[in-house]
């Protein structure tokens, strides 16, 4: 089982705010790995991180072998630093999120990024653009054609796969959420990632919507040969889901296991829930 | 589709013909075409704005400036050799330049080539800022190659404050209408093409055009040098159009003019600011006659003495405006559909005002 993201330390810090504390994980070949907490625990913090939005205060991302991220407190923040680990010196690596996509990390966001203006079909065209062999002057003058066409190809056949083949011409911002969502995962796809990054995917959806999700995010996998990594608040989702689950409290790993394991540990209960009357007998 | 292709066809000869019209009655009509002529200019350039603005999404305020680099390279370059002595006749001409003269096409190039060269520097600090910032940033530029130009340290080159004189015009109407509607049709085509889509991408939204693998800085630099070269290119035209140019020319009022023409036609439309460029230059024309005095029997009315005519240019403005907030043509383009749809909701729309009114009396 070949390791796709490895998160080592990773701690996040803003100004005297440790966002993040000394997360470590991992996430294997075509296994679906989900990050849970309570609101602010720093989840999204940490995928920031990881796809390069945001610079690491402390802590290395390494992705299939590769190191994509590293850092450790320089300047002003050696002195603010707080976070648990005590750093020690690595090298300053740093992507910016353009890269890491093209090295094959895609994700979607929490709250829909798309681009509101433009139709369907032109949302999932741009993710083909940065592989295309093209230039600026090629373009232009449509010497491109080939590219271009293979693009259209490529655009309407993954527009097929996820059944919004007939909604091409419509403009993004006027679907109805559901389907927003799903286009948001259609283009994250159409950049060919290995490793598929979801921010709450089932956010704002009734329990018909998260059940047909559980099916999507399966057929996705297992279609397209991914690695998901995903942020879910949705129990019966994650829990159905997961191979494996994460949990983060106050930017701290507190919990991590199989879905039983970490629906029995006592530290996530208290974490979601308070402390019981049962626990304190 | 193929309707519209014949009227498209048909359009194209009935511009045509008119320009041959008059090419033929140039000297009876040289205060139409030259109007149109500055039309055309200023259209070249307020699509390049909206490249950058309504496509882009970037705000830039530094047209003036990059207008004044491409007329300025084209006088200095196509300024016959013989006339140079009198152009230059207070501190003489620099011995680089005195003798460097080329034909005015390759001069419009080097005027794009140089304005694009000098904003691919200037993007480097100055793209890193958003919205209203960027504009102050490149307004600031646009100011200071304004002040370059008119510095007395550069006599020698630009002629300081005197301005440059004797810079050849068009040989004829079809080229100066030929370059514009060439120049105009390359950032069409651009627009349409695989990078016009990620320029949208990136006005959409950022990040998510990051997240698609598109790197932010490339491809705003980009828009901004690509715009650059044809603003610069139109500055050119315009120094070939007024014959002679000084570096009041190029103040703000110019990107003022520009940004008007802009936001009147429509942000993210091009035909929007084609005619756009044509309504805004040709209207101030067509209310001349505010500056004249009036008088209606026997009463001289007192408003209307010179001035005037910018003041209710400037009301109908800001008519239009509150009435079509997005412009005339929103983020639309032409379409003879869309001429035909409003052709025929005319009718439609009177009968509706119609019914109205009789709802009101009933």
């Amino acid at each position: 089982m070949t390791n796709v993201l490895q998160m080592k330390e990773i701690t996040m810090q803003f100004g005297g705010v440790v966002a993040v504390n000394g997360l470590s994980l991992e996430v294997n070949q075509d296994e679906i790995v989900a990050l849970i907490g309570p609101n602010g625990a720093g989840k999204t913090t940490a995928f920031n991180c990881v796809t390069g939005i945001y610079e690491p205060t402390f802590g290395q991302v390494d992705f299939l072998g590769e190191t994509i991220l590293s850092n450790t407190p320089k300047g002003k923040m050696q002195k603010l630093y707080t976070g648990d680990i005590v750093p020690r010196s690595l090298p300053t690596i740093s992507n910016t999120p353009d890269v890491i996509t093209k090295k094959g990390i895609a994700r979607t966001f929490q709250n829909i990024r798309l681009f509101g203006q433009l139709t369907v079909f032109d949302n999932v065209l741009i993710a083909k653009h940065m592989r295309a062999r093209q230039n600026v002057f090629s373009a232009t003058f449509r010497l491109n054609y080939k590219v271009e066409q293979q693009m259209r190809e490529e655009t309407m056949a993954l527009l097929e796969e996820q059944k919004l083949a007939h909604l091409k011409n419509e403009i993004a911002s006027s679907l109805p959420y559901g389907l927003q969502r799903r286009l948001e995962i259609a283009r994250a796809l159409a950049t060919e990632p290995k490793l598929l990054l979801l921010d709450e995917p089932a956010a704002g959806m009734n329990p018909q919507e998260t059940q047909d999700l559980t099916d999507f995010i399966h057929q996705i996998r297992d279609s397209y040969h991914l690695t998901i990594f995903m942020i879910e608040h949705h129990m019966d989702l994650v829990m159905q889901i997961s191979d494996r689950i994460y949990v983060l409290d106050f930017g701290k790993l507190i919990a991590l296991g199989t879905p039983d394991e970490v629906q029995n540990n006592e530290r996530v209960i208290e974490a979601y829930l308070g402390v019981s009357d049962d626990a304190e007998d | 589709m193929k309707k519209n292709k014949i009227y498209t066809l048909l359009a194209l000869l009935a511009a045509i013909g008119l320009l041959a019209f008059l090419q033929a009655n140039r000297s009876e009509y040289s205060y139409q075409i030259s109007i149109l002529e500055r039309s055309a200019i200023y259209a070249v350039v307020a699509v390049s704005m909206n490249l950058l603005t309504g496509f882009t999404g970037l705000f830039s305020l530094g047209q003036a400036g990059f207008m004044a680099i491409g007329a300025y390279v084209v006088a200095i370059l196509t300024i016959p050799v013989e006339n140079r002595a009198s152009v230059y006749y207070v501190d003489g001409i620099s011995p680089a330049i005195a003798n460097l003269s080329c034909p005015f096409w390759l001069a419009l190039i080097l005027a794009g080539v140089v304005a694009a060269g000098i904003a691919a520097l200037i993007g480097i600090p100055v793209l890193r800022l958003k919205s209203d910032y960027l504009a102050i940033a490149t307004l600031g530029f646009s100011e200071i190659i304004r002040a370059v130009i008119s510095a007395p340290q550069l006599n020698q080159i630009t002629n300081g404050s005197y301005g440059l004189k004797n810079i050849p015009g068009f040989p004829n109407l079809f080229v100066a209408f030929g370059l514009c509607a060439l120049c105009i049709l390359v950032m069409v085509l651009l627009i349409n093409s695989s990078y016009g889509r990620a320029f949208k991408a990136l006005r959409e939204d950022e990040i998510a055009a990051q997240a698609m693998g598109l790197n932010l800085f490339r491809y705003k630099q980009l828009a901004f040098v690509i715009s650059s070269f044809f603003t610069g290119v139109g500055g050119g035209l315009l120094a070939m159009f007024m014959r002679s140019i000084d570096s009041k020319t190029f103040s703000i009022t110019l990107t003022y003019d520009i940004l008007l023409i802009v936001v009147l036609g429509g942000i993210g439309s091009v035909t929007g600011s084609v005619l756009g460029a044509f309504l805004v230059t040709a209207g101030r024309e067509w209310l001349r006659f505010f500056d004249s005095p009036l008088t209606i029997g026997g009463f001289q009315v007192p408003l209307f003495r010179s001035g005037f005519r910018m003041v209710v240019f400037s009301i109908l403005l800001m008519v239009v405006v509150l009435f079509y907030s997005r412009g005339i043509m929103g983020s639309n383009e032409f379409s003879w559909d869309g001429l035909g749809r409003l052709i025929k909701g005319i009718p439609a729309r009177f009968r509706k005002g119609n019914a109205q009114k009789g709802d009101h009396t009933s």
